[in-house]
């Protein structure tokens, strides 16, 4: 019972670095309708920016701050020289196109920063476990993440339903001539969503900083988990994004937690072990074939 | 999709180039002494094949599949099972013993990989746009993950084969001859989709990529022809796999990682969409600007990626576009 609390703890924390990356690529497909794979390269650059940072200043909190502004910075730039000219492009082009930012930045950080990937070391202040109830003893880093996702996702909520920049978002998502007819300026607009998409890429990348090796690539891996989240959820939903970076995190540290487990009640240990890691890391994409079965277009699907 | 006589003309002089060129280069090069080129052109005539069957998938049927590895990498694992099962003496599941016989491994490859694009296939055309991508994609994930799980046939360090398979009355250990055994496979390939294409089901593809909706009023199942072609892509790139495992005489789950999709669509695209023959080119490009870009910086990923992207953003038709002046 403790280690199963443990685990949904463990998922919801997965659950919560993946909607800080979905909601930035969802708002981006979604209003912008492009696809881009170099999402995960936003991650890598809030990684490694947030862990030099706070090597050098010895802050964590500046680490984030500088993370942010970096992946933020980054992104608007992306989306000035090269992202802008492919909106009236097709997927296919979009697709080839942020491949080779891949290839750019997963190259530059070996440039800039070597080869060995950097350790980032938990701040002192967030330092230790705590006890939860009676014999869950959790790191409070860990807790320290899920909080801060799910206050990103009340600021997200706010911005998006009870500002006036939030309305034109929407509104651009669903007309973009006539918000522009209305003296919008939608070029600004669609940089300055690019940007907060990229920020909150840099945000999980730094806050994964103290748990996963930062190294170049590391961007790819959470992109493809990111994908299935945004196909479960339904392209272009935040609600959707929510749910099925939830689930997505649940299943796959639930999965490869009791898996192996599950197996040995009938089969010898280590072939239980082999299957049921094998099976724990494939059960994330039987998932999202079974919603795709049920429900093509995702389990929140946008109104297109 | 309409060329012009000039166009047409110039396509034809340039594809007999390139046969020429490919036919000539292994004795130009056993000529000159720089054998190495035989097995880098062995390597691009391998990877050319499976981009021409990506290209009929994204360039005549308009499905944007990025996880085309997932069936190079299946052609290469039925090879490698194969052969190790052949090397000791294990029946496969206790039934059939395993074999080195190309006349047998690789017709299996092809249709391993055609069963898994007709499952994969028929799951991911429930879908299409944006979604069919990144479904096509976590499906090759899927696979990938699977192979690595595989402990018995290596995992995550890959299946080493301790020779090519037997080929009767060809030895495919020679370099040479291995050479024109994959340049016919993908001359074969080449003329069974360039027939295809622009036969009545090459029609119904074209039309189901430009309107699915007009397709199915006029009564044709277009969706039954999407996933044939997709199992004919699959099928091609299934080849590729089992050439491209006695090439290197290793299989590993690099095979099936997303990247080798992203660069088999980067080959496609660089050559020409659409043109089938455009491909083979790209392929030729790609792999020789990582040849030569890596001569001089490690860092050759920094100037591929700009490239790339200078190519999307400028040239509409790829390299065979420009070079037959194909018009739209």
């Amino acid at each position: 019972m403790i280690l199963f609390a443990e685990q949904i703890l463990n998922g919801l924390q997965l659950g919560i670095t993946l909607f800080l990356m979905s909601a930035g690529l969802t708002l981006v497909f979604g209003i912008m309708k492009v696809i881009n794979l170099a999402h995960g390269s936003f991650y890598m650059i809030g990684a490694y920016v947030g862990a030099t940072v706070t090597a050098a200043s010895g802050s964590f909190l500046a680490g984030i701050l500088a993370a942010l502004g970096a992946a933020g910075i980054s992104g608007m730039v992306v989306e000035l020289i090269v992202l802008r000219e492919l909106y009236q492009r097709d997927h296919l082009d979009q697709v080839l196109a942020t491949f080779g930012l891949i290839f750019f930045f997963n190259e530059l950080t070996r440039i800039i920063w070597g080869k060995q990937p950097l350790f980032m070391d938990v701040p002192t202040w967030l330092q230790g476990n705590i006890e939860i109830m009676a014999g869950l003893v959790y790191p409070v880093y860990r807790l320290f993440v899920i909080g801060v996702g799910c206050l990103t996702a009340l600021l997200l909520w706010f911005l998006f339903s009870r500002t006036r920049l939030g309305m034109q978002i929407r509104a651009g998502a669903s007309n973009r001539r006539m918000v522009s007819a209305l003296g919008v300026n939608i070029k600004l607009l669609y940089t300055l969503v690019f940007g907060l998409g990229t920020l909150l890429a840099g945000l999980a990348g730094v806050m994964a900083g103290p748990i996963f090796a930062v190294e170049s690539g590391m961007g790819e891996s959470i992109l493809i988990l990111t994908f299935v989240v945004i196909v479960i959820g339904g392209i272009g939903s935040v609600k959707g994004a929510v749910i099925g970076a939830l689930l997505v995190g649940l299943v796959d540290t639930l999965g490869r937690a009791f898996l192996p487990q599950l197996f040995r009640l009938f089969l010898s240990s280590s072939v239980a072990d082999g299957v049921g890691a094998s099976l724990a890391s494939m059960s994330i994409y039987i998932l999202m074939a079974a919603v795709l079965i049920l429900r093509p277009k995702g389990l929140f699907p946008s109104h297109d | 999709m309409i060329e012009s006589p000039s166009s047409s003309k110039k396509k034809l002089i340039l594809v007999t180039a390139g046969a020429l060129f490919l036919a000539a280069l292994p004795v130009a090069a056993t000529w000159s002494g720089d054998v190495y080129l035989i097995s880098l052109f062995t390597r691009v005539i391998i990877y050319a094949l499976a981009a021409v069957s990506l290209d009929l998938l994204i360039g005549y049927g308009g499905l944007i599949s990025l996880g085309h590895a997932a069936f190079v990498g299946i052609g290469g694992y039925v090879t490698g099972i194969l052969y190790v099962h052949g090397f000791e003496g294990e029946p496969l599941l206790g039934l059939f013993g395993g074999t080195d016989n190309a006349l047998v491994v690789w017709p299996l490859a092809v249709l391993v990989a055609a069963g898994f694009a007709l499952v994969i296939g028929s799951l991911s055309l429930r879908t299409s746009g944006m979604h069919f991508i990144m479904i096509t994609l976590a499906f090759a994930q899927m696979l990938y993950y699977f192979a690595v799980g595989l402990e018995k046939y290596g995992g995550d360090d890959g299946l080493p084969l301790y020779s090519r398979n037997s080929l009767p009355g060809l030895d495919l250990g020679d370099d040479l001859q291995f050479y024109y055994v994959c340049l016919f496979c993908l001359a074969l390939f080449l003329i069974l989709t360039s027939r295809l294409v622009s036969s009545r089901f090459g029609l119904v593809l074209r039309g189901a990529a430009g309107n699915m909706r007009r397709i199915l009023t006029l009564g044709i199942p277009g969706r039954r022809y999407q996933l044939v072609c997709f199992m004919i892509g699959g099928a091609g790139a299934g080849l590729a796999g089992a050439l491209l495992a006695n090439q290197t005489e290793y299989v590993s789950p690099t095979l099936l990682h997303w990247t080798v999709s992203g660069e088999l669509m980067v080959m496609v695209l660089l050559g020409g969409l659409g043109s089938l023959f455009g491909p083979v080119l790209g392929a030729a490009v790609y792999l020789l600007l990582e040849e030569i870009l890596a001569m001089y910086t490690e860092h050759w990923m920094a100037y591929l990626g700009p490239i790339l992207i200078l190519v999307v953003l400028f040239a509409k038709h790829g390299l065979f576009g420009v070079l037959t002046g194909r018009e739209d």
